[in-house]
């Protein structure tokens, strides 16, 4: 009898680890279970979306025909609600169960919602799901919304902002903290995309949060802020942050700290129960420690690794990067591992030209590149993120390097070799 | 700065409907002729240091280049052409010898162009190379005075003779003498895959054997010139033969000279000199002064490699080149190359390439002629050189007396060379005579050397062609066969000295 | 799989990769029509990399673990069914430059002459020689079987 896998979650870890499977296994049995009704698609197109630069079928992340084309069984509009790790069975809320061989927690996060007087009137949202993207699209559409507040100053506020912006609404964002992207950025670049979103009619709070939001009829009509201000506006978008679906882990016993703690397989404590991608705490190679990293690239890989396993073919982990991209007023910035490390510490080289909104700030260890920051010039980035990735040595290439002087010329001879002939390529 | 009377030899004519100015001209030509001009997003050119050497108008992808001569004329003058009147202007300007590069381009008599080949009509069939096997083998070497067997004239007789070295040629055609140094590394492996890929010989020139390209020793005649330069016992032993370089047609009577700015490391470690310093041959071995002396030399070397290697010694042809030969045959040598007139050269004094020695036709026809009236003819085989051009001129050459000849313009020709006889420059912007890395890796010995393996294979069919069409099938049955032969538009003098017929006699 | 090979030793700089990448990604196919009419929207997707005599010519290197597959947010970036050659489909991407960010050859870069798409090199989808190496005067790319698809 051949193997049965199941899957819970229907994103980028799912569709890693399908194909995954797919590559060395055509017999197992896979299957799918989500809580969405949707085919696959892209969360983080979710704010093109919002933004009404793409059309909903673009959201699709793989083709209608993946399910069939990869023999997946997708048990959609479903939700495990328990996991027995010892009877390697899973319950769920439709009152089914899935035997399994091998499992993959696949569970993403979900977002958080600082608890907020009032966060219950109409106009509030969140914003990761389709599900809460239609919302909003649907109460712009319904209501007279001219103005918008988005609490969060990360990676999801600033996407949603600059969504809003670019359907014309005002907007204004409010952070927590003293920087906007301060988990990301430094000083400088944060301020740099502050001031680009200023420039586009953002108001920013940093230092700042919502205490309470206000309503009318039903409706959002203003919030106040903690420093006491009130500011009327029509929708309030929460884009603090996501935090790991831990639960289902929790209650199964595997050992779980921020997320479900995995090795290099992504196997978690429990036999033949893996999990991948957001919610799990896989090896971050810049931090050389485990830690959970709810980015795209990880998801996929991480996926990938977990459904190569299953079907005993080993491709360890070498370890994530953390890194993201924004963008702001069309000057697209980049964050690649740890590019806001203190000085001291780290050597940091910085060059900035401020009028053409160019920044870039690079930081070294012991020779070794561990991060980047790169504001509008962000041409063949990817070469520092290799550096990084693979600890390449660039003492002899220093200047060129640090200069932004980007070039395969400028690297290692033996490394260039390797990146010339294609990663994982030998001849 | 006075004014410099030079005039453009080029006009370079640019079709602006089809050029979409790429700057694929601007990044090939080493001599600064295409400049691009940003302002207006076109791409100009400079002719007056166009060299003609026409890789702008190969490489332009739209084929918008063209290259004429300049068409401005001098009031016309039958005693002073316009060439003489640049000269004098450049020498005026300058002070200096001028110099140019490869083969004599005067109009002296081809006389390979009035030598037309016999065939078979009739009276004696001719040979389909495409039915009956063709032998294009040849061996170069000394050959006995006649053959002893023992076991008698009975069944199985055994050669009792000790035959000298041979060179076994598939093709009777060897690359000739061009030293890395004058020539590219990549020229140079061009070269030694091509003679190992044809079952032939290239020959090193005096500028020593690169370690990279001794695995091709087997297909490697060894120079040894008066510079000594890369000479020592490895070297000797890792070829199939030694050439004892006396002189070259283009410049017979004087030395070479490699300038320090093109001894690069590489080129040093095999002359094995200095970095940057001057490669100079003298005009003259220094230890040969005598017939004798040359004997001492062959036999040092023969001595070096235990009589294992043929030895050949290379002359100009220059006007007594008979008795000359007739020494170097007694002298020891097993084979000897002769150059003529109109033979290549790296750098040469200008005057001097154009106005000193013979045309090889008359040399070769004279030294075959003055060795077999010795008796000595077998004793040494004869390599001619000096701008064999085409298949024809092989088929003419062996019918004249040669036992195999050496190409050297020819096979610079199928590497790309166009002949603008500006190789002492430096900037060979085909990457043949240059050791400008931006220039060299313009030749890719890959494509290199398919290029001359190509050419001698189109040469091998055309010469069983013409031999098919004499009746003859094996290259050692044409040698020396001058009835072959009949002279067109030549005078007895010349018919004479060719040992030829008249066409129609 | 067939991928493009560089020997940089014999990349003479010439950039006629260039020329002819643009040429064949063109509407015209015609190299004179491509630069006059449809240059402001075309870029090459080979990149010739040059310092002092040493060049070559870069395209995607065809990873066998395409770090711009995993990175890509819109489900573009994918390996081609029928020839196994990693192609972004212009059609679905954002310009989100995700890919940009994660190719470690840099050889992924920003079009932004129309929409906002990754640019890189498609192997001439359908071509039985691309374009660089067909035009390639030096044999400094070639196109062999190398790797574990082989």
């Amino acid at each position: 009898m051949s193997m049965r896998i199941v899957i819970i979650g229907n994103s980028a870890t799912a569709v890693g680890a399908v194909e995954s499977i797919r590559q060395y296994d055509q017999a197992a049995e896979v299957m799918i279970i989500s809580e969405e009704p949707h085919m696959i698609y892209s969360r983080p197109l979710l704010s093109h979306y919002l933004a009404g630069e793409i059309e909903r079928p673009r959201l699709a992340y793989r083709g209608a025909d993946f399910y069939v084309k990869h023999h997946v069984a997708a048990v959609l509009e479903d939700r495990v609600t328990a996991i027995e790790p010892d009877a390697h069975r899973v319950h769920t809320a439709s009152g089914a169960e899935y035997a399994y061989d091998k499992l993959l927690i696949a569970t993403g996060g979900q977002p958080i919602v600082p608890p907020t007087p009032g966060q219950e009137a109409e106009g509030v949202f969140t914003m990761t799901r389709l599900l809460d993207a239609e919302r909003l699209l649907t109460y712009l559409r319904t209501h007279t919304v001219r103005r918008a507040v988005v609490v969060g100053g990360g990676m999801i506020g600033m996407k949603v902002t600059d969504a809003l912006v670019k359907r014309g609404l005002e907007v204004t964002m409010v952070e927590l903290a003293p920087l906007i992207l301060s988990a990301a950025l430094d000083q400088t670049a944060s301020q740099m995309l502050s001031g680009l979103l200023r420039q586009a009619g953002v108001e920013i709070h940093t230092g700042n949060s919502v205490s309470e939001i206000g309503a009318r009829g039903g409706h959002v009509a203003e919030v106040a802020l903690k420093d006491g201000r009130t500011l009327p506006c029509d929708t309030v978008i929460f884009g603090v942050g996501v935090r790991p679906n831990v639960e289902l882990a929790r209650q199964a016993g595997l050992r779980v700290n921020r997320g479900i703690v995995v090795d290099e397989y992504m196997r978690t404590s429990a036999v033949d129960v893996y999990a991948a991608g957001d919610v799990a705490e896989a090896y971050d190679l810049v931090v050389d420690m485990n830690r959970t990293v709810a980015i795209w690239p990880n998801a996929y890989r991480q996926g990938m690794i977990a459904g190569a396993h299953m079907v005993g073919v080993l491709r360890p982990d070498k370890g994530g990067v953390a890194m993201n991209t924004v963008e702001a007023m069309g000057v697209p910035a980049m964050s690649i591992g740890y590019g806001n490390a203190p000085e001291g510490e780290y050597e940091v080289v910085t060059e900035l030209d401020a009028p053409r909104h160019v920044y870039r700030r690079l930081v070294v260890k012991e020779n070794r590149l561990v991060g980047a920051i790169l504001v509008g010039q962000i041409e063949r980035a990817g070469i520092y993120t290799g550096l990084i990735r693979h600890r390449i040595d660039i003492s002899e290439h220093r200047r060129n390097l640090l200069s932004g002087h980007l070039s395969l010329l400028s690297l290692p001879d033996q490394y260039r070799k390797h990146v010339v002939r294609g990663v994982g390529i030998e001849v | 700065m006075a004014l410099s009377l030079a005039t453009s030899q080029f006009i370079i004519e640019r079709d602006e409907t089809r050029c979409i100015a790429c700057q694929v001209c601007v990044r090939q030509c080493a001599n600064d002729v295409h400049y691009y001009d940003e302002e207006n997003d076109r791409v100009l050119s400079n002719d007056a240091s166009c060299v003609g050497c026409h890789r702008c108008v190969t490489l332009c992808p739209t084929r918008a280049l063209t290259v004429r001569r300049n068409p401005l004329e001098f009031r016309p003058n039958a005693n002073w052409a316009a060439e003489t009147l640049r000269n004098i202007y450049k020498q005026a300007e300058t002070g200096g010898m001028l110099l140019t590069g490869m083969g004599c381009d005067q109009p002296y008599r081809i006389y390979w162009d009035h030598i037309v080949l016999n065939a078979s009509q009739v009276t004696n069939p001719s040979i389909d190379p495409l039915r009956e096997p063709m032998e294009l083998r040849t061996y170069l070497g000394a050959k006995p005075e006649r053959l002893a067997l023992c076991g008698g004239a009975q069944r199985n007789p055994v050669l009792e003779t000790v035959l000298a070295p041979q060179l076994q040629l598939e093709v009777p055609v060897m690359f000739s003498a061009m030293s890395y140094g004058s020539i590219s590394f990549n020229a140079c492996a061009s070269l030694a895959r091509a003679a190992q890929a044809a079952g032939t010989y290239y020959n090193t020139g005096e500028g020593g054997l690169h370690p990279a390209l001794y695995e091709y020793g087997a297909n490697t005649i060894a120079q040894v010139a008066s510079g000594r330069f890369g000479v020592h016992l490895g070297y000797l032993n890792t070829a199939a033969a030694l050439e004892i370089k006396i002189g070259q047609g283009a410049k017979p009577g004087i030395g070479g000279h490699l300038p320090g700015e093109k001894v690069s490391l590489d080129i040093s470690r095999t002359r094995m000199i200095p970095e940057g310093a001057d490669a100079i041959s003298p005009a003259p071995h220094h230890d040969i002064y005598s017939i004798e002396d040359l004997r001492q030399l062959i036999y040092a070397l023969k001595e070096a490699t235990h009589y294992t290697k043929p030895v050949s010694v290379k002359v100009a042809a220059v006007h007594n080149i008979a008795p000359i030969v007739s020494g170097i045959v007694r002298a020891g040598a097993d084979i000897v190359a002769i150059d003529g007139l109109r033979g290549g050269t790296g750098a040469a004094p200008t005057v001097v390439r154009n106005n000193v020695g013979i045309p090889i036709e008359l040399a070769l026809a004279a030294v075959d002629q003055r060795l077999r009236e010795e008796g000595i003819r077998h004793r040494a085989s004869i390599v001619v050189a000096g701008s064999i051009r085409s298949s024809a001129d092989v088929v003419k050459a062996i019918a004249l007396g040669a036992d195999a000849v050496y190409i050297a313009t020819a096979a610079l020709v199928a590497m790309g060379c166009h002949l603008c006889q500006n190789c002492y420059t430096g900037k060979c912007n085909w990457g043949i005579a240059t050791q400008d890395p931006y220039l060299t890796k313009r030749l890719n010995p890959e494509i290199g050397s398919r290029r001359l393996v190509n050419l001698l294979r189109a040469w091998s069919l055309e010469i069983k062609e013409m031999m098919g069409g004499m009746g003859v099938n094996a290259i050692e049955s044409l040698r020396g066969n001058r009835d072959h032969l009949r002279g067109v538009g030549l005078n007895q003098v010349e018919l004479d000295t060719l040992g030829i017929r008249a066409a129609g006699q | 799989m067939k991928r493009i090979v560089i020997h940089e030793e014999y990349c003479i700089g010439c950039h006629l990769c260039e020329i002819h990448c643009l040429v064949q990604h063109s509407s015209s196919r015609d190299i004179i029509k491509a630069y006059r009419l449809e240059r402001s929207h075309l870029m090459p997707r080979v990149l010739v990399e040059e310092s002092g005599p040493i060049s070559f010519a870069l395209q995607c290197r065809q990873c066998e673990e395409p770090a711009c597959i995993e990175a890509c947010i819109s489900g573009a970036m994918h390996r081609d069914e029928r020839t196994g050659a990693v192609i972004c489909d212009e059609s679905k991407c954002v310009g989100c430059w995700m890919c940009i960010m994660v190719c470690p050859a840099g050889a992924i870069r920003q079009n932004l002459l129309g929409t906002r798409i990754a640019s890189k090199c498609d192997l001439c989808y359908g071509a039985d020689v691309p374009a660089c190496v067909a035009h390639c005067p030096n044999e400094a790319l070639t196109y062999e079987e190398v790797g574990e698809g082989r």
